[in-house]
């Protein structure tokens, strides 16, 4: 479960080129719940990602994670609860590294470091099996070095990664929008797979308004560093990009530049 | 001729220990550290010290370690919470580590020619096995009439190092050592998997140069004196070690890459002393011959990659307008 309460967060403070990136957020995630969340460049959206990770931190607010407060922890502390997979396929994986090292990187996410082997023979077949949920043959590529796959393979092994220790929320940073079409669908799929199944709390950020809508319980709208929409439920369910476009330039008083979203 | 390459080969052991500190540095952490032209005094600094007040050659190798591990763990805390760049960060230890070693030592050169060192006792265990009668009779039967006085030196210092490259090997699998490699290759990622950065960054720049020390105490000993200025260069002789044996022997696991960079080592000291005994080089053209090596090492395996390629391809275009005709 994530709490947000009053985050605020100003870019150059006091200075000519000052951005209040994000006004007063306000925000709760229930167990289980995967939000996406929408909005234009600029929005806050990326910021907010990275207050929830402790890569920034707010002016004001909090950041709780089940109930408990985590505002002051330093990222590499706070991402004992939270799995994150970046925009850039090249940013969640370690490529020099063969695919069951980046897997035993992230099996010791929850846990202190030790001089034990990261990967023994116990931790292989669990690495195999996790990596057969992915039904793209790469259990049988253990000792490959990341490096060498696809973008589409090393955006799913990052997922897997991400989610292998069940972390308390998960973060997809726009993480299908530098893949291809197929590739896209694929990731996709595979996270709508791993979220229902894991049942993990789930925050998604993407440009691209169909995925927005397939995807998740909860749709939040930002823009200009606030939440100005908040759909949820069957409400959800019924939403299309019209309407969604509409209920922007209702709220805003101005149409929504499609030239910064991706309408799907 | 067989005696210096003989002993270019004992030496290139010892520089290996160092070169491994190199490695771990530059290629697992991605850190041009230059701590360790400091690093390798400090390590032949303290031992000395420590032999002349009467330490166990043993206790005052261990002490160097420390040492070393002390300067390099404080570059590392300069880079990480003193936020100044890794290249910086290295000549300001550097520069530091000058200044201390000369206080160290008391003075700019210290002998140890009639002192005890590490190797006194090898080789007087050693000669009581009698190894060196057989391997010299064996020699002699060769034809060679100049033979080394003992075997000691190079084989207990090629036990020690492939001790130090098989913990080493081992460390870089374990959790900690993943995560350290992690570091080196992609930092943001291995963040986000609850690994403190600055604290690996510190720790592995202070095995770096703990090994380092450790070459530096063990050629002090070897040499038979500590000199001030005896690191000048080291970081270069290191990356040569690191980058020769990476295109002589390949990269492709760790135990493959550790083991190139002890060859690394042996060649370059060989190689250097083979381009000084040719008539027009002399010692002052070191410097210029250890460039030329890296340039040598790091630019004729392009070619020779690049050179196949266009091969491989020239000959599959050959095939494919060959079956072109043949079909028409």
């Amino acid at each position: 479960m994530l709490e947000l309460n009053h985050i605020s967060l100003t870019f150059n403070e006091d200075t000519s080129d000052e951005k209040k990136v994000l006004k007063d957020i306000n925000l709760r995630l229930e167990k289980g719940d995967f939000v996406t969340v929408i909005g234009s460049n600029g929005a806050g959206k990326s910021t907010l990602m990275n207050v929830i990770s402790g890569a920034l931190y707010p002016d004001l607010g909090q950041v709780k994670i089940n109930h408990k407060q985590v505002t002051g922890l330093p990222e590499y502390k706070r991402s004992q609860y939270i799995g994150r997979v970046f925009q850039d396929p090249m940013a969640g994986t370690s490529p020099t590294m063969t695919i069951e090292e980046n897997l035993a990187i992230a099996y010791s996410r929850a846990k202190k470091r030790s001089l034990k082997l990261g990967v023994n023979k116990k931790r292989r077949e669990l690495f195999e099996q996790a990596l057969e949920t992915l039904n793209l043959g790469l259990e049988k590529r253990l000792n490959v070095k990341v490096g060498l796959l696809s973008g589409g393979e090393r955006q799913a092994l990052s997922l897997l990664m991400a989610t292998f220790t069940d972390p308390d929320i998960l973060l997809l940073d726009e993480h299908t929008a530098a893949l291809d079409p197929a590739r896209a669908e694929l990731i996709t799929q595979l996270t709508r797979d791993v979220v229902q199944s894991t049942d993990l709390t789930t925050l998604m950020v993407t440009h691209n308004m169909q995925q927005a809508l397939d995807l998740g319980n909860r749709l939040i709208m930002m823009d200009k560093g606030q939440i100005i929409l908040d759909i949820s439920g069957t409400e959800k369910k019924a939403l299309t990009i019209d309407k969604l476009l509409y209920e922007f330039q209702r709220i805003r008083g101005e149409k929504l530049d499609s030239d910064r979203a991706v309408l799907g | 001729m067989f005696i210096s390459i003989f002993n270019a080969f004992e030496s290139g052991v010892i520089y290996a220990i160092m070169a491994l500190g190199v490695y771990l540095s530059f290629r697992i952490l991605d850190f041009p550290d230059l701590t360790v032209d400091g690093s390798f005094v400090t390590g032949a600094a303290v031992v000395a010290i420590a032999i002349l007040n009467d330490y166990s050659t043993l206790l005052a190798t261990l002490l160097a370690l420390i040492a070393g591990f002390l300067a390099g763990s404080l570059t590392g805390l300069l880079n990480t919470k003193g936020k100044i760049n890794p290249l910086l960060s290295g000549i300001l230890m550097m520069t530091a580590l000058y200044s201390i070693n000369l206080r160290i030592m008391g003075q700019s050169n210290i002998p140890l020619l009639n002192q005890p060192t590490i190797f006194t006792k090898l080789t007087e265990i050693w000669s009581t096995l009698g190894i060196d009668e057989s391997i010299n009779y064996l020699l002699g039967l060769l034809g060679l009439e100049h033979v080394p006085n003992t075997w000691g030196i190079l084989i207990s210092m090629l036990i020690l190092t492939f001790m130090i490259k098989l913990i080493l090997d081992y460390f870089l699998k374990t959790e900690i050592g993943i995560a350290l490699r992690a570091t080196g290759d992609n930092e943001t990622m291995i963040r986000s998997f609850s690994a403190n950065t600055d604290y690996l960054k510190i720790i592995g720049l202070g095995l770096s140069n703990g090994l380092v020390a450790v070459s530096g105490a063990l050629y002090a000993q070897y040499a038979g004196f500590a000199d001030l200025n005896m690191g000048i260069g080291m970081i270069v002789i290191g990356l040569a070690s690191v980058i020769i044996g990476e295109s002589v022997i390949g990269t492709k696991t760790i135990m493959r890459t550790t083991l190139a960079v002890i060859v690394g080592a042996i060649i370059y000291r060989i190689v250097m002393t083979l381009a000084l005994r040719s008539q027009f080089l002399d010692t002052g053209d070191m410097k210029l011959i250890t460039s030329v090596l890296v340039i040598i090492a790091l630019v004729v395996p392009r070619l020779i990659t690049n050179h196949k390629e266009l091969k491989r391809k020239r000959n599959k275009r050959l095939t494919l307008e060959q079956q072109l005709k043949e079909g028409a």
